[in-house]
């Protein structure tokens, strides 16, 4: 039982990470409808300005992720207003080819720029452990958790409450009559970049901290990044709510398969776990094409 | 600029040209005013442009890949054919587009704040509230409903709402009638006066024409992108070619395909 809490703990660590990822592609499509491969990419970049506002200009964790979120908002935001603007009307296909091209730029010029830094992110929360009766959890697992739940929440007041919110979820809907309420489509779609760039960074931050079974701070993150994907795919691409509940599925299944799977079932082989996600979001294809949580249009029959 | 005056039009389109894609000429120079007060009903067959006409006045153009080759658009005296459709919205015109288009996915209550999103006076946009609430009892017993979910005249009716939640001076309005009961229709049809006896002139986009031309202080009649004929609305109403084409009432009864032949091309010829 124990060993089945802290996998427990490990598995939403990895999850939140995951949602907070997710989110990101949830944000971009729900918007524009561009599925946007280079949101790992932008996971990783935020990571490394972090690690460059800590070690390079001694800014201090917390100011220093600030100023990684400023930059990846920025990016998000030109590279939308520089380049898919000029896309609008075009294929879908060939603007997710250019997030694809975006993703595969973000390696070599991360490796150019950083090399392979020595260190990682100093976090506040390092890696010490707690105990909870019985079970061990890792603090950065709890801080994760904890600032996942944040997130989302700071995401769950701005879509219900706010009037930007209420324009980038008519947006969604429809952008022509959004446009005819006197929304600016333009500017929802670059706010919207800047929401997935920003929100990329604490995914990121969170990963080269050492939440779930992250590699410290390394481009190979945005690997970790890119298995959001079953998670959208599980929960909805169009649902933010999805997204969470998407990542921490596939988190939760992936670190108990991890703890679980080599011991019992040695036949499936030790890295199985890495599998799991894209096992679970091939069934969630089969089953409901449009995620668990995605809309089957709203419609009066 | 000129602004303001008793002689200035809320909304004046002179000889416009509108070509899509650079190709695809629909408007060839048409030529429209809505006096201040007024009610001005546009008619025409399907593909005869009226829909292009409203894209080219709201700012929607653009979205659609046209663009005014030529010609202009004057509201309340001032050129609007640069601006992009949220200037337009924030100047004081809303429009009510073809097919509703409400956000299905959200509630009335949303539906209504996003009609007032280029609005920042609080205390303005409560009283718009209340006042579309009272315009439209529907709308006030279903605010939290989903929006998809309500009737085909319910949803009108939330169109139109929330145009009118941007208190505009120059209500624009695509085919409110299309596809909705005939009792509904003239329910419509009473709102739009109502709306205009308020203060708000109306822009009505309209195939129904006898309910169009019933409420219209002036009308006019689009044909291939070009005015084939304009005048007061009780005028049109009377109007022997208006009254074929557009009501389906003969003078004798049916006339041959071959005389109707003869009309497009005398139509045509003349205009």
């Amino acid at each position: 039982m124990t060993k089945f809490l802290s996998l427990l703990g490990d598995g939403l660590a990895l999850g939140a990470v995951y949602a907070l990822v997710a989110l990101g592609f949830v944000v971009i499509y729900r918007a524009t409808r561009v599925i946007n491969f280079a949101q790992g990419g932008l996971v990783v970049f935020g990571a490394f300005l972090v690690y460059q506002g800590e070690h390079t200009w001694g800014l201090g964790f917390w100011v220093s992720v600030v100023f990684a979120m400023a930059c990846c908002a920025a990016i998000g935001a030109a590279f939308e207003a520089l380049v898919l603007r000029r896309m609008i009307g075009q294929p879908i296909f060939a603007i997710i080819l250019i997030t694809i091209g975006l993703f595969l730029l973000v390696e070599p010029v991360t490796t150019t720029v950083w090399h392979n830094p020595p260190g990682g992110i100093a976090t506040p929360w390092k890696l010490h452990t707690v105990k909870l009766g019985d079970v061990r959890l890792l603090q950065v697992n709890i801080a994760t958790v904890v600032l996942g739940a944040v997130v989302l929440g700071a995401f769950f007041l701005l879509f219900r409450y706010t009037r930007v919110g209420l324009a980038m979820r008519a947006t969604a809907v429809d952008q022509e009559a959004a446009l005819a309420q006197g929304i600016s489509v333009r500017q929802i779609f670059a706010l919207s970049w800047a929401i997935a760039g920003a929100v990329a960074v604490v995914g990121g931050m969170m990963l080269a901290g050492g939440a779930g079974p992250a590699p410290g701070l390394s481009v190979s993150l945005s690997l970790i990044a890119l298995r959001a994907f079953p998670a959208i795919i599980l929960g909805g691409l169009d649902s933010p709510g999805g997204a969470v509940i998407g990542g921490l599925v596939i988190g939760v299944a992936q670190v108990m398969t991890g703890g679980y799977v080599p011991a019992e079932v040695p036949a499936l082989g030790a890295q199985f776990a890495d599998v799991v996600p894209y096992v679970i979001m091939f069934l969630v294809l089969l089953v409901r094409p449009y995620g668990l949580f995605g809309t089957a249009e709203v419609e009066r029959v | 600029m000129p602004s303001g005056g008793a002689s200035t039009p809320t909304l004046a389109v002179r000889n416009v040209e509108v070509v899509y894609g650079s190709a695809i000429h629909v408007l060839r120079g048409v030529s429209l005013e809505v006096q201040p007060g007024g009610i001005v009903a546009l008619l025409g067959a399907n593909g005869a442009g009226k829909t292009t006409l409203l894209r080219t006045v709201s700012g929607l153009l653009r979205f659609h890949r046209g663009s005014i080759t030529k010609g202009s658009v004057e509201f309340q005296g001032d050129g609007i054919d640069s601006l992009d459709a949220a200037a337009i919205v924030r100047r004081g015109m809303a429009q009510v587009m073809e097919g509703r288009r409400i956000f299905a996915e959200l509630s009335v209550d949303e539906n209504l704040r996003a009609g007032a999103y280029s609005r920042r006076d609080r205390a303005g946009v409560k009283a718009s509230s209340e006042q579309v609430l009272e315009l439209f009892p529907v709308l006030a017993q279903r605010r939290r409903s989903t929006a998809g979910y309500l009737s085909g005249g319910e949803q009108q009716m939330l169109a139109m709402g929330r145009a009118m939640m941007a208190a505009p001076k120059l209500l624009v309005l695509d085919e409110p009638s299309l596809g909705l009961a005939p009792l509904i229709v003239q329910q419509i049809r009473d709102l739009i006066v109502e709306i205009n006896r308020t203060g708000t002139d109306v822009l009505l986009v309209e195939q129904n024409a006898t309910m169009a031309l019933s409420i219209a202080h002036h009308g006019y009649v689009l044909e291939n992108g070009l005015i084939a004929k304009d005048g007061p609305g009780p005028a049109l109403l009377a109007d022997s070619d208006i009254q074929e084409f557009y009501l389906g009432v003969g003078e004798s009864g049916s006339r041959s395909f071959r005389d109707l032949k003869t009309y497009r091309r005398r139509k045509r010829w003349s205009a």
